[in-house]
């Protein structure tokens, strides 16, 4: 902090003058640094932490004490059996919550809407809002003693008849199971972003629209859906960007053993792994291979949106 | 929201598509609420009715008898009392942490603004990750430490952007003013920033607050001593790991009846709060993202 306040030495003139702005500025400087200091340790810290990834880690040696490994962790973790798996149930999620979970709150906000009645329309509002403040572990607790085998969801299917179903126990209930669950927290939230939107679009076009005789689904199909189809990009893109990295918070909660097969994830096996078991050098290894993909999907839907939409992140 | 006269005439075709819209908000709003009275009826049945599956939406045969069950429990009282000091210390850290980064990087002629907003948006798109974040944490000595759950979420990019972008609308010729007055920025921000942004600052405190409230992953990362238990590490254990305190079920054989409604009471004690303050604060919620969404 001191460096920040003291005047600079009358050295060098590039230095100097950098050292003459840090001068003038060094309220901000003062007010930024806690910040600074923060991302510093607490976001590069751990990038810089990635090297264990080519090393042997042991935590008596530090992080830069290990023999250097090269790629074998990535090697490793590709050869082995359960690559292919995580990385397809990755995908998999990912890809069934672009096509349900990422199309439902659009679909609830044109039709909120599209609601003329005023009181109605809030309430609606501020009741589909709710499940997001409910705590992930409070929505996996309620659709895990629901859909358990003494649970009400199986009281009804043997009131039908049926046998009863062991669904937190079945590999292929798993993914239905997060999806539903994971369309109940968010619909409502996350379609205020597209609400704002649409009170975005001029009243004039709908106007106009009416005029030339345009029905309300056509109204919506031309004047709303363009309207909002920059948002709907910008969200695209983010959901694209994280297309390695789905609610493991939730599926860590959701999965056991037996659904392994079609709920574990690279996230899960990262921390099962690398946190679980303590192979710290492996299970950052992989994490790192997620993020990368990451950013390079993030980085390539950006380029794609801008030449064919002309939206894009930055 | 856009208006359309309300003399427009109705085809056919947009009767259907009105009663279709209504259907679905109906619809949208049930599968909403039915969960939350579902297991408020529950949890103050009889737990023999829930049991045999009686119960569906009205309680049948009152009691209270879950519920006192639930709060005999000292540990729920301790991660109770875990939870709120980390959602009000927790929160001061981020309200500080957060509205003075995002003062300095509304300051649009700071000179590093550009490179630290930069260096600031990359960490949501490239993070080290959840071993090497564990092994610093671990490394500074917060293992075990109340701090492990407030230090490493002292900000959030995205509340961060918000809050700036809400600084930014603020007019510079006030910045202006008060420097010609002769006030330096720790002034400025504290006198004529700050008032001027309760609304954001409220939003702000509401979003860390329900974050710490519900977060549950790092206590499972960093603590593993049951004294320091947050509240929704008591829940996991209770909710999905189906443990239960001798306490709560002191006859064995009734075990299994018991348990069900006094998992639904434990889901009330613990979202209660929540659902008391979530109508008279939920328009702030909706601020936020409306700021956020400004800026995508």
């Amino acid at each position: 902090m001191k460096k920040k306040t003291e005047r600079p030495p009358a050295s060098g003139g590039k230095m100097r003058r950098i050292g003459e702005i840090i001068y003038r500025e060094r309220y901000l400087w003062l007010i930024a640094l806690p910040g600074i200091l923060w991302y510093a340790i607490f976001t590069y810290g751990p990038m810089y932490g990635l090297v264990i990834a080519f090393e042997q880690y042991s935590p008596a040696r530090g992080i830069l004490g290990g023999p250097w490994v090269g790629f074998q962790w990535f090697l490793q973790f590709f050869n082995s059996q359960f690559c292919w798996q995580l990385i397809r149930n990755t995908l998999l999620l990912s890809i069934y919550s672009l096509i349900f979970s990422f199309p439902a709150p659009i679909l609830l906000a044109i039709l909120l809407n599209e609601v003329k009645c005023g009181w109605f329309k809030k309430a609606a509002q501020t009741i589909s809002y709710l499940p997001h403040f409910i705590s992930t572990v409070i929505v996996v607790g309620m659709v895990v003693n629901f859909l358990a085998v003494d649970g009400p969801v199986n009281a009804l299917i043997q009131m039908s008849g049926a046998e009863p179903v062991n669904f937190m126990a079945k590999p292929e209930w798993f993914r239905t199971i997060y999806i539903a669950s994971g369309i109940w927290q968010g619909i409502g939230w996350n379609s205020i972003i597209y609400l704002a939107a649409i009170s975005g679009i001029d009243s004039q076009l709908y106007e106009a629209a009416t005029v030339d005789g345009a029905s309300r689904l056509r109204q919506i199909w031309s004047v709303t859906i363009p309207g909002i189809l920059p948002t709907i990009t910008i969200l695209l893109i983010m959901n694209v960007g994280n297309i390695l990295s789905v609610g493991y918070e939730k599926i860590i909660l959701m999965y056991n053993s037996a659904t392994y097969e079609t709920a574990d994830v690279i996230n899960t096996y990262v921390y099962r792994r690398g946190i679980g078991i303590g192979d710290f050098s492996f299970g950052a290894a992989v994490g790192m291979f997620q993020s990368v993909v990451n950013l390079i999907v993030i980085l390539a839907a950006n380029t794609v949106s801008r030449k064919v939409s002309e939206t894009s992140l930055w | 929201m856009a208006k359309r006269k309300p003399f427009q005439r109705m085809t056919p075709g947009d009767v259907v598509f009105t009663a279709f819209t209504y259907l679905f908000v109906c619809f949208i709003v049930l599968i909403t609420l039915y969960p939350f009275i579902f297991i408020i009826s529950a949890s103050i049945s009889d737990s023999g009715a829930v049991a045999r599956a009686e119960v569906w939406l009205w309680p049948k045969g009152v009691n209270f008898n879950a519920y006192s069950r639930v709060l005999e429990d000292p540990k729920l009282w301790t991660s109770y009392a875990n939870t709120i000091f980390i959602v009000i210390v927790g929160t001061i850290v981020n309200l500080f942490m957060t509205t003075s980064l995002a003062y300095v990087l509304a300051r649009r002629k700071f000179s590093a603004r550009r490179v630290l907003m930069m260096l600031i948006t990359f960490t949501m798109f490239f993070s080290g990750g959840m071993v090497p974040t564990f092994l610093l944490v671990k490394n500074i000595g917060l293992l075990n430490s109340r701090w492990a759950l407030i230090i490493p979420a002292a900000i959030s990019t995205y509340n961060l952007i918000v809050t700036r972008t809400f600084f930014e609308g603020i007019p510079d010729s006030l910045h202006e003013a008060a420097t010609i007055d002769g006030a330096n920025e720790l002034q400025i921000m504290a006198r004529v920033f700050l008032p001027l942004s309760k609304p954001i600052l409220a939003t702000m405190t509401l979003f860390y607050a329900v974050g710490h409230w519900n977060s549950y992953f790092n206590a499972m990362l960093y603590l593993s001593r049951e004294e320091l238990y947050p509240l929704q590490i008591y829940l996991r254990n209770i909710l999905i790991e189906y443990e239960m305190s001798e306490m709560m079920t002191d006859v064995i054989q009734d075990r299994d009846e018991v348990s069900q409604t006094i998992r639904y009471a434990t889901i009330m004690v613990s979202t209660l709060p929540i659902l008391c303050i979530y109508p008279f604060v939920q328009k702030y919620f909706v601020k936020g993202v409306m700021i956020g969404a400004v800026k995508g």
